[in-house]
């Protein structure tokens, strides 16, 4: 059963239809369904390899579908021209599980990046300016900017990730496992940023966590993913779509047992399998 | 289990040797397959590269790292290994023609040998040992760690940023490795006879310039960017396609340099055969080598 999915009324910025992606013949996802609203924050739950990752690529169209539609602003990005896709995604603020950041630039050079790669990049000011602006409102000192990403800490890895991702004012923010790794103040401090941000820059954002205090801090709407492999094949794959509050209230034990964390028969399902 | 119903249960022998042999075809199917699946997706990759080649020239901030790391990092060692080859061809040829009283001839054979083979082979072997390993391994790193993700993400084509420079450098600064190559053999080469092995000079250089043409220079400097192509393309292709972790990276570097010796080899063979009938073609009275 599932709950009510909050929200709904308002235009989608991203909506999914009937969505399934395959890898070698090997499906990930399956017929997912979501349509997500402007100004929506939405978090997307779920085991490790029940496809999360790979259902936020597809949103912005690093992945292509095998069936179905991902529509961002009324458009699909994996049919546009090369041209195109590129303006598109600078629409995007994408924050990578590790950052991700160029190991081969300064942390300086990392932020401004995504501005170089507009057609008309602002003058070298303004993007100085813009770099510190966005390092101070992550929390990080202008001497951060001439330092490799190599001697950055994790927390620190994850903030500049954010600034570089925020650049461009995205309309659309990714956040992949945005506090995984980091100690309980660190991952408080991501959740501040990731609401400041919401506030500050009106934007819609999509975190996938493991984290339920993230998603209690932050979410207006929680999605849970379940792997395939554990599926019957006539079970949706979103288990749960709806307030973080209702999944107090929830009553399918596979929603309950992710939330509490708690392996039940896990073990020896996963012993079982391997003897067989 | 009865003795009958054993009987019953096992595969009659010629059908178990039907199956082996459909499975070893099976396999080795599956073998073809994959290297055909393969080259085409590298042929897509070189494609998708020239489309953006073509089209959009890439950044100054990204290509001048990379022709620093191509060029001016490899001449050192492009330098020294040219000069050993050089001395070592000396001493290698030097008994055989002096048994023949042709050691005067020394000179023609280290220089042609140097510039028609040694000096382009030599070059890109370097070039796929120092450069073509890093690139892989690079590139391989910055997939594994979703790098290239992050550059498609915000918007900047990783082929173009990152696998046109590469491809530039490469093709743009063999040539002069191989010039580098070529002309430290050429000086070894002298050091070793004329110093060492007490040759007369002027003979070697009047049968070095007897034998050994512009021709002879252009054959080893056009073939050599073929080579540097081929090693630009083969090194960002694996890196591009690396499987995951530190083991996936090592994979990449590794078949990045076997791949591209074994492509210079061919290459080297087949356009060795063209060169010299074009030779023939445009100089009758010369040697054919096909």
């Amino acid at each position: 059963m599932f709950a009510q999915p909050p929200n709904q009324d308002g235009p989608s910025l991203v909506s999914i239809e009937n969505m399934s992606l395959a890898f070698d013949g090997q499906l990930v996802l399956r017929e997912i369904n979501l349509h997500i609203p402007k100004g929506q924050t939405v978090a997307i739950i779920g085991e490790s390899g029940c496809g999360k990752t790979v259902l936020m690529k597809t949103i912005i169209g690093l992945l292509q579908p095998t069936s179905g539609q991902v529509i961002f602003d009324s458009q699909e990005i994996y049919r546009l021209g090369s041209r195109e896709q590129a303006l598109q995604r600078q629409r995007f603020g994408f924050v990578f599980q590790n950052a991700a950041l160029f190991d081969s630039m300064s942390v300086g050079r990392n932020i401004a990046f995504p501005l170089k790669q507009k057609r008309n990049p602002p003058s070298d000011e303004e993007i100085r300016r813009e770099v510190f602006s966005r390092l101070a409102e992550v929390g990080l000192p202008d001497s951060v900017a001439r330092k490799r990403p190599a001697e950055l800490s994790g927390g620190m890895r994850k903030r500049v990730g954010l600034a570089r991702a925020l650049i461009m004012q995205p309309e659309l923010m990714l956040y992949d496992e945005p506090t995984t790794g980091l100690d309980p103040i660190m991952s408080d401090v991501i959740n501040q940023l990731i609401l400041h941000t919401r506030e500050k820059h009106e934007v819609t954002s999509i975190i996938i966590t493991h984290d339920m205090r993230t998603v209690q801090a932050v979410a207006d709407r929680v999605i849970m993913l379940y792997p395939l492999s554990r599926l019957e094949p006539d079970e949706n794959q979103i288990l749960f779509d709806g307030h973080p509050e209702e999944l107090d209230y929830v009553s399918d034990r596979r929603v309950v047992q992710f939330v509490q964390g708690e392996a039940g028969e896990r073990l020896m399902e996963l012993r079982a399998e391997q003897t067989s | 289990m009865g003795h009958a119903e054993q009987l019953a249960t096992e595969e009659p022998p010629e059908e178990g040797i039907f199956r082996a042999f459909t499975d070893w075809i099976s396999d080795w199917g599956s073998v073809v397959l994959d290297a055909v699946a393969s080259i085409g997706d590298m042929a897509i990759f070189t494609w998708k590269m020239f489309t953006w080649l073509f089209t959009h020239l890439p950044r100054k901030e990204a290509l001048l790292p990379n022709l620093n790391q191509v060029g001016v990092l490899s001449l050192p060692v492009v330098a020294l290994t040219g000069t050993f080859i050089g001395m070592v061809l000396a001493v290698q040829s030097y008994f055989q023609f002096h048994q023949l009283g042709l050691e005067t001839r020394l000179g023609a054979v280290i220089n042609m040998s140097l510039a028609r083979e040694l000096g382009p082979v030599l070059a890109a072997t370097i070039l796929a040992g120092r450069v073509g390993c890093a690139m892989a391994a690079e590139l391989g790193t910055m997939r594994v760690t979703e790098q290239i993700d992050a550059l498609d993400s915000m918007g900047a084509n990783p082929i173009h940023y990152l696998v046109v420079p590469r491809f530039i450098s490469c093709l743009l600064l063999i040539p002069p490795l191989t010039v580098m190559a070529v002309f430290m053999g050429v000086v070894g080469g002298y050091f070793y006879s004329v110093f060492i092995l007490d040759i007369d000079k002027h003979h070697y250089w009047y049968n070095s310039k007897q034998f050994v043409g512009t021709w002879d220079l252009f054959f080893g400097i056009f073939k050599s960017m073929f080579f540097g192509a081929a090693i630009a393309i083969v090194s960002c292709y694996r890196g591009f396609n690396c499987s995951p972790g530190a083991e996936g990276v090592g994979r990449a570097a590794t078949a990045a340099f076997v791949y591209s010796f074994v492509i210079i080899l061919v290459l080297d063979l087949f356009l060795n055969i063209v060169l010299d009938s074009v030779y023939y073609v445009l100089w009758p009275e010369g040697a054919k080598f096909l």
